[in-house]
């Protein structure tokens, strides 16, 4: 009887409201039946707002590529770089692309092996952000480069002392892991589009390799996904730091600037969630990212804001007391200095907004969580600008000092990226689906029944279950206290 | 193997920029016209940045001749992704510039920043075109630096060969050394207990920039106001 009232409830949360006039391509029987429908129409009917924010961005892209193609034809003094800043924007957004990369893989494989169910429908967005986020992050150290045409002497001549090389095999391995990663969980719905999209089957069908569903090929991919889970963990530390820390630079050459860059993960479930915000809202999937997700991302994204706030104030706090000259001009000109409005700002964002709109109930809703959202992803890209430059601007030696402004140039090729990373994902979204068929599908034919065995396993003696009061595992319990 | 050094006695120089335009003839270093150099993107291999200490009436002028340091435990040649950066068996830190990728990791990580980097193509003024023909090419994006002039140190051990000797004291002279009208700069194995930058280098009044990073500068300096007795002026 208990079962039957909940699943009668799951029912209702999954049907959702009522009727949306001009999307109702199926009877609400069917939507209930079969998530499949409502995950695979976004994919294949594309409104005109699609088309016309493409070419948008198709076309800040397109003035991206010139700016970057200028670039290369007159050398990087188009840039606002001198001695000594001698990194600007592009090294900026390689640690920014590195850092919401973090989204994906390590939210979705923690939120796995944690086996919470409310992950089902997030996981591929932030899957598809992290391996799509690697390749723009890859890309900017190239287009950092003064000569990117010797890329391959990385290769050939690579100094295994020097950090850059750490980064890149750290990045390789983990844009490896972390594609294999998306790839698995997609592979059974990448079947389910073979099987009902005819006009794609020649990209679905090598693609979904010989996917039938049976009870073996579940298995072997359930262990797969869970080694690949726990591998992505690792590889998705941050060693881009180190880039920074290993040298003598004032207030890079500390203990802490390492681990500071796990506040990659802050920015990178702040990234999630407006990849979620806009996906609800643009492939109309309310019934699936529902406020619930934006609340728990949300509480996140609180508890890495504080953890972060911390983590700068021990940065600057030590410095400042710590009184060494070098290291005060340094942290002077980010306090007070040419740089206070750019720090202040990025404590405005990442800490302030977001906890004065996420701490309160009644404001912590969908928009709030983006709007909190949307700052802390400014704020955070603001963060490594302000490691970045005012470091080098402010050598140990006072004789070759600098200010750094930003080109044309760089700023064309920043929104340019911007612009491709969100395409990519858009495109991408076409091709694949962007809520896991499968995992949804799991959740209602499994995850219940599994969540309450879980629930059941640890809690004490008699739980309470629908109306009537259950004793349950009465084995267990002998065995425990035996 | 000798291991190259400089004493500079900043109690000689006066400032007077000559080892900067020996130093840019010798090696070909390109000039960045007052453009580029207002955007701090000159090239110079070695500076002499003038420092004013003091209110008036006490005021006084500092000089500090400026040039890689040719560290021992060079913070530039760890960094570098490619090797390009590195430092020869006789201790001079080398740049090989086809092999640069222009990261300029190694100019963010030199303490000194005393490396550049090729901004834009080269350019001379049109009516130089003395060049010399021993120094290598740097092209656009790449990382260049003071070599204690490298290639000085190769015509010197050829010209010894020939006369079948050893390389003697004065054979190898960097550029600037050579044209330094007050004799402030000394060059020279600092391995060599005869040599004087050798006997230099111990003296009382010797000092090292940033000495206190462990980066074991080659370039030493003695302090102003006081006589090689050790007397007050």
């Amino acid at each position: 009887m208990t079962e039957k009232r909940s699943s009668h409830q799951q029912g209702m949360v999954l049907s959702g409201p009522s009727v949306q006039a001009e999307h109702d391509y199926s009877s609400h029987a069917a939507r209930f039946e079969d998530p499949e429908s409502d995950l695979i129409r976004p994919m294949l009917t594309t409104g005109n707002g699609f088309y016309r924010t493409a070419a948008a961005l198709g076309a800040v892209a397109a003035w991206g590529l010139f700016a970057w193609l200028y670039q290369l034809w007159n050398g990087l003094g188009t840039t606002g770089l001198n001695r000594p800043v001698y990194w600007g924007l592009y090294v900026v957004n390689f640690v920014f692309f590195i850092g919401i990369s973090h989204a994906g893989t390590l939210i979705s494989a923690i939120l796995r092996l944690c086996q919470a169910e409310w992950r089902r429908a997030i996981t591929r967005s932030a899957e598809m952000m992290t391996v799509i986020a690697l390749f723009f992050g890859v890309g900017s150290v190239v287009l950092d480069l003064g000569r990117p045409d010797r890329v391959f002497l990385l290769f050939r001549d690579g100094n295994i002392q020097s950090p850059l090389l750490w980064d890149m095999i750290s990045i390789t391995a983990y844009l490896t892991i972390s594609s294999i990663y998306l790839y698995l969980a997609l592979i059974p719905d990448i079947a389910i589009l073979r099987d009902r999209v005819p006009g794609r089957r020649w990209l679905y069908r090598p693609l979904a390799l010989g996917w039938t569903g049976s009870e073996q090929q579940q298995r072997y991919l359930k262990v797969a996904i869970g080694v690949m889970s726990v591998l992505v963990i690792p590889a998705a530390l941050p060693i881009d730091s180190w880039v920074f820390a290993m040298i003598i630079q004032p207030m890079w050459h500390s203990i802490i600037l390492g681990p500071y860059f796990a506040g990659a993960i802050f920015s990178a479930i702040a990234a999630l969630l407006i990849v979620m915000g806009v996906i609800r809202r643009a492939y109309h999937l309310e019934n699936y990212l529902k406020p619930a997700h934006f609340t728990n991302l949300g509480l996140l994204l609180v508890a890495m804001s504080l953890i972060w706030f911390y983590f700068t104030f021990a940065a600057h706090l030590t410095v400042y007391y710590g009184g060494a000259t070098k290291e005060q001009t340094v942290f002077f000109s980010k306090l007070f200095g040419p740089y206070a409005p750019l720090f202040w700002a990025m404590m405005a964002t990442n800490v302030v907004i977001p906890l004065l709109i996420l701490s309160n109930r009644r404001t912590r809703t969908v928009t709030g969580t983006i709007v909190a959202s949307v700052a802390v992803t400014v704020g955070m890209w603001l963060e490594r600008l302000t490691i970045v430059v005012p470091s080098l601007a402010n050598p140990r030696l006072p004789y070759a000092t600098g200010v750094y402004h930003p080109s044309w140039v760089e700023w064309s090729v920043t929104a340019g990226f911007l612009a491709m990373f969100i395409l990519v994902y858009m495109l991408c979204s076409k091709l694949f689906p962007i809520v896991s068929i499968w995992e949804i599908r799991e959740g209602r034919e499994k995850g219940f029944a599994e969540a309450r065995e879980r629930i059941e396993s640890y809690l004490p003696g008699w739980a309470v279950l629908g109306a009537r009061p259950v004793r349950i595992r009465n084995d267990d319990d002998r065995v425990l206290q035996n | 193997m000798p291991r190259w050094g400089m004493v500079i006695d900043l109690d000689k120089c006066d400032g007077c920029q000559a080892c900067v335009v020996a130093c840019r003839t010798e090696n070909n270093v390109p000039v960045a016209g007052p453009e580029e150099a207002e955007k701090g993107r000159a090239i110079s291999w070695i500076e002499v940045p003038t420092t004013i200490e003091g209110d008036y009436p006490n005021v006084r002028t500092r000089f500090i001749p400026r040039l890689c340091m040719h560290c021992d435990n060079p913070p530039c040649t760890a960094v570098c992704p490619t090797g390009a950066t590195y430092k020869d068996e006789e201790g001079l830190v080398a740049q090989i510039y086809p092999s640069c990728i222009g990261c300029r990791y190694c100019t963010s990580a030199c303490p000194y920043t005393v490396k550049y980097f090729n901004w834009t193509t080269p350019e001379w003024p049109d009516q130089t075109d003395h060049f010399n023909p021993d120094v290598a090419v740097r092209p656009v994006g790449v990382v260049e630096k003071c070599t204690f002039c490298h290639h000085r140190l190769q015509k010197g051990k050829e010209q010894a060969k020939i006369e079948g000797r050893e390389l003697r004291e004065g054979d190898y002279v960097p550029a600037c050394v050579q044209a330094c009208p007050t004799k402030a700069m000394y060059f020279g194995d600092l391995d060599d207990p005869e040599s004087t930058v050798s006997r230099l280098a111990k003296s009382t009044r010797s000092f090292r920039l940033l000495e206190e990073l462990g980066t074991k500068p080659k370039v030493y300096y003695l302090t102003e106001g006081e006589r090689y007795d050790g007397k007050k002026e």
